[in-house]
């Protein structure tokens, strides 16, 4: 294991999110029934700032919430260590609303497949809207992010980690070589 | 806004079992804690389900009469997309040991997943789950554990409270003949609590000093400082009981009523793991009163069975995994 190249440091960080949320409120016209929720872990705080740079452009609080998939993923047994399963934070309805689902790292897809079955559990949003911070390809289901920080041609030998100050202490996104 | 703070704790369940809080650490204990608190939010949805038991068979198997805990298995179960049966067998049917394993051995040649069982034998639920594969839960057996029920209790206690760790609860009632009871003060032991008990002599087990916990001669002094009081059920139906006093005389000496609890700390919350025998072990004015958290207690069981049964579920399907 080894870093095999630094892709984004902390200033691509927020520039890239800055102009997602520019991307955001062009293609929604405005903040008027925007939601924006993030996937547990980094999606999450990745939400939250989306939600502050949407503040800085427009000056209004957009209600944020927090999503967590481990009861909707299809590969429970697949995965090594046990995923340990968190609270869910919606505290507004989605119904009718347009929500910006954020996560950090889109890859196989298949995140997004379970965090979609969980939003329509909640209700029905008219629009639902992905943004990832890394596009990293792979995908092994049919979905596509609306809004992409960086596209990475990577190999499937190779991760791509996401380092946030909130959980890791400093902001980059570096790729890992196995 | 986003709300509470994200925590990732590092560690494995990986028991396929849950047989009773005795052989549990504490950091086993706070991980079902924490997995209950993440699973309350879906029963507060509108659509109270999530999938992650979907395809998983679920059997109640009660050799005992009982309503509420097989009803909150049932619920967190279905809760969880799983598929549930229940068995209810009467007593005189069964034939110590031999048929428990063969019917066992039968549950899971259903291929089913989960069993989750009540028996009026101690030791019922560890014998079972040397004996099949697939996950057994214990819900009741005998005297000695009854672990969901004490994983409900503390689970209510904590977030009443705040935290267990030094915490005073006293526990009120048939010590002797209680797996409540056996749980809780497994439980709250290890979760750094300090226990006292209280109950008329008889039902006092000898050497439960040795556990750690303190025999207190009357109520008051059970109730004296103490942060909240479990009230067992009094079980008068049970042949141990037969020559025991009568309610009345019972409810005079050990009842809760609301003249004790005014001499105790004033927001001292009151459990019960219910049936409650009105005018037994507690007045009416305290079991509806605002230091009980009786209903509450039933809301969160929901919430610990269901992260008990996915717990159980997801160590075996990861064990199978690895094998």
């Amino acid at each position: 294991m080894r870093e095999k190249a630094k892709i984004l440091d902390q200033e691509a960080i927020a520039r890239a999110l800055m102009r997602i949320a520019h991307e955001i409120l062009e293609k929604n016209k405005g903040t008027e029934l925007l939601c924006i929720i993030g996937i547990r872990n980094r999606g999450a705080y990745l939400a939250q700032r989306l939600a502050e740079c949407v503040k800085k452009i427009d000056a209004v609080n957009i209600p944020v919430g927090i999503l967590d998939i481990t009861l909707y993923r299809d590969d429970l047994t697949l995965i090594a260590a046990q995923p340990v399963v968190h609270k869910t934070e919606i505290n507004f309805d989605i119904n009718e609303k347009n929500l910006i689902l954020v996560d950090d790292v889109l890859y196989s897809g298949r995140t997004i497949r379970a965090a979609l079955d969980a939003l329509i559990d909640f209700g029905r949003p008219r629009t639902i809207q992905l943004a990832v911070l890394i596009d990293r390809g792979h995908r092994e289901l049919p979905i596509r992010a609306d809004y992409v920080g960086k596209n990475i041609p990577t190999a499937q030998t190779e991760t791509v980690e996401v380092h946030l100050q909130e959980c890791d202490g400093k902001d980059e996104v570096v790729i890992i070589e196995k | 806004m986003v709300t509470g703070v994200i925590r990732w704790i590092i560690m494995n369940w990986n028991r396929k079992d849950l047989l009773g809080l005795e052989e549990l650490s504490k950091e086993e204990l706070e991980y079902i804690l924490d997995t209950a608190e993440s699973f309350k939010e879906v029963s507060t949805r509108e659509i109270k389900k999530v999938p992650a038991l979907r395809g998983k068979t679920v059997v109640n198997l009660f050799y005992e009469p009982s309503t509420r805990t097989r009803v909150s298995f049932e619920v967190a179960a279905k809760r969880l997309s799983a598929d549930v049966i229940n068995i209810a067998t009467e007593t005189s049917s069964v034939k110590k040991g031999e048929t428990l394993i063969d019917t066992g051995r039968n549950i899971q040649a259903l291929k089913a997943d989960i069993i989750v069982m009540r028996h009026n034998y101690s030791g019922a639920a560890v014998m079972l789950a040397r004996h099949v594969d697939i996950s057994v839960v214990n819900a009741g057996d005998g005297w000695h554990e009854h672990p969901t029920q004490a994983l409900l209790d503390i689970f209510t206690l904590k977030e009443k409270l705040g935290r267990i760790e030094g915490l005073k609860v006293a526990i009120i009632g048939d010590i002797a003949h209680s797996r409540v009871a056996r749980s809780n003060i497994w439980g709250l032991k290890k979760l750094g609590a300090q226990l006292t008990v209280c109950a008329p002599k008889i039902l006092i087990p000898p050497g439960i000093e040795e556990m750690g916990v303190k025999v207190a001669g009357s109520i008051d002094e059970a109730l004296h400082h103490a942060d909240a009081v479990n009230v067992l059920r009094m079980q008068f139906e049970r042949d141990e009981l037969a020559a025991f006093p009568k309610q009345l005389e019972y409810f005079k000496e050990f009842g809760i009523t609301k003249e004790r609890l005014s001499k105790a700390k004033k927001d001292i919350v009151v459990m019960h793991p219910g049936p409650i025998n009105r005018g037994v072990e507690m007045s009416s004015e305290v079991a509806d009163g605002a230091n009980s958290v009786i209903l509450e207690q039933v809301t969160n069981g929901i919430a610990v069975r269901m992260a008990v049964l996915f717990l159980v579920a997801q160590a075996r399907d990861s064990n199978a995994n690895s094998n």
